[in-house]
């Protein structure tokens, strides 16, 4: 095996049991395979960053790995089952441009909360409770679309912990925020993984994905092109794709199957 | 033939007099397009929800027709539901015929498909922006049709009174089986017909002023709401 073969079948994030299980994901759009094989476990109680250049698919595999699109080929396993709505709703996700219903703010969690048939004083409870969490309560009752990009995100992500998933996808939570508000949202993250919150994080920051991950997926054209605990991919990685994304270079790889094929995926 | 401006104050007048028989066509006039509306809202908005928020077989089927119904003809909806209430109509033992509840029945026939095609269209506007968020948080298919229709409650207020406007100012349907009957089916725009053809032009204008107020006063309330939400960044 080569130094830069790297055997992701099977990788796990962690010794501990996978939470969620991706066998041979593949995804295609418009003529084109978009995601190709993918093999993941999210291990339960970790952070695992995905990151990749633009266009490599990583908000593409969130969305599959949450169930919002169906994949052409391959399985997603939820605690070794089939994942079905059940998994689903223990699992929540945030989205790089946040959708605020037309409500207010509090509106917008109790959302959350009625769906999940969360009613009476427990969703007033939670309610409170979340907005303190996400100091978010002295706009409580302000239209949630006229809050600013960072008091949008942090409502965001207050609506998907208010019904405590499991398993929290985030994607790019951070993109086009302050530094202000990006600390808001990382202490928000941090909290949630201290509470037990698995997390999948999509990000383009490295210095983010250092704080707040403990393993790292690399995608590369749909493929993953390596992975590993963050700070060994980081300092060291060993992929080509993750060489040149790391070192700022475009790396635009032969049409003869390469670097990810011999990685086997 | 009086000046049009005499004719004008003549009407004006009639107005003012608060005369018995007018209020008397206006509040009949407002309470069958009125119920009518409420009940083309009734039907037309959560079948509008529907279509715009789910994806089913032959639904670009259902969106053409709802749009081709949009343009039905009221004379053509007033034959077919004076075939329905006639004596020796399917529906004829009810009596219905010439009465207001058949002129209720009509504008609600014809403003249905208006309230459903243009509520289609703004609930998947609205369903295109929530759809992931909804499918992430697991919203049914019952509580996603309720949370559409609640959040675009400010556009669909724009869709009542685009049927509002269409009902208040039918007459074709309403005379075919109303009968343009005097203080039993007479309403605005029947007796703006009639009156028009005896020559009896104060009366007709004096209600057509009417009308044009009440739709002045319902676009302002409408364009005050939606101001209100728009500021709210609710639309």
């Amino acid at each position: 095996m080569s130094d830069k073969l790297i055997d992701i079948r099977n990788y796990t994030s962690s010794p501990s049991a996978p939470l969620l299980t991706a066998r041979g994901l593949c995804f295609d759009a418009g003529g084109q395979r978009l995601i190709n094989k993918v093999d993941l476990n999210v291990a339960a109680g970790r952070c695992t960053v995905i990151m990749g250049a633009n266009g490599s698919g990583k908000s593409l595999l969130l969305r599959l790995l949450h169930g919002l699109i169906r994949p052409e080929e391959g399985t997603i396993n939820w605690e070794g089952q089939p994942l079905d709505r059940a998994g689903r709703q223990q699992q929540a996700m945030v989205f790089q441009r946040p959708v605020m219903l037309r409500r207010s703010v509090a509106a917008n969690l109790r959302f959350a909360l009625s769906v999940r048939g969360v009613r009476g004083e427990e969703r007033r409870a939670r309610e409170a409770e979340t907005l303190a969490l996400a100091r978010l309560e002295t706009l409580r009752d302000k239209p949630a679309r006229v809050l600013s990009g960072g008091e949008q995100q942090r409502l965001a992500m207050a609506r998907a912990l208010i019904c405590a998933p499991r398993l929290l996808f985030l994607d790019e939570p951070t993109a086009s925020l302050d530094p202000a508000s990006s600390l808001a949202i990382e202490n928000l993250i941090q909290g949630a993984r201290e509470n037990g919150t698995t997390i999948v994080l999509v990000t383009h920051d490295a210095g983010q994905a250092r704080r707040l991950g403990d393993d790292l997926v690399f995608l590369h054209a749909g493929r993953i092109a390596e992975t590993g605990p963050i700070k060994r991919v980081l300092d060291a990685p060993r992929s080509e794709a993750a060489q040149a994304w790391l070192g700022g270079r475009l790396f635009v790889p032969e049409k003869t199957e390469t670097d990810s094929i011999k990685n086997g995926v | 033939m009086d000046s049009f401006s005499g004719i004008l104050v003549e009407a004006i007048g009639l107005i003012l007099s608060w005369d018995p028989d007018v209020i008397e066509i206006i509040m009949l006039s407002l309470r069958v397009t009125l119920t009518a509306v409420a009940a083309a809202c009734l039907i037309g908005l959560p079948l509008g929800a529907i279509v715009g928020a789910f994806r089913f077989p032959m639904r670009t089927g259902v969106i053409i027709a709802m749009n081709t119904l949009m343009g039905l003809p009221p004379v053509v909806v007033g034959l077919l539901v004076y075939l329905m209430l006639s004596a020796s109509g399917p529906m004829g033992v009810l009596g219905l015929l010439y009465t207001p509840t058949a002129m209720i029945v009509a504008q609600t026939i014809l403003v249905t498909p208006i309230v459903a095609a243009l509520t289609r269209q703004v609930i998947e506007d609205l369903n295109s922006e929530y759809a992931e968020q909804f499918a992430s948080l697991g919203v049914g298919p019952f509580d996603r049709v309720l949370a559409l229709l609640w959040d675009a409650r400010y556009s669909l207020l724009t869709v009542a009174l685009a049927g509002f406007g269409r009902a208040v100012a039918e007459v074709g349907a309403v005379i075919i089986v109303g009968g343009n009957i005097n203080h039993v089916t007479r309403v605005m725009t029947t007796t703006i017909a009639l009156e028009t053809s005896k020559g009896n032009l104060q009366l007709a204008l004096a209600l057509g002023l009417i009308l044009l107020t009440i739709a002045v006063i319902v676009n302002g309330l409408l364009m005050a709401i939606r101001g209100t939400a728009t500021r709210a960044a609710y639309v």
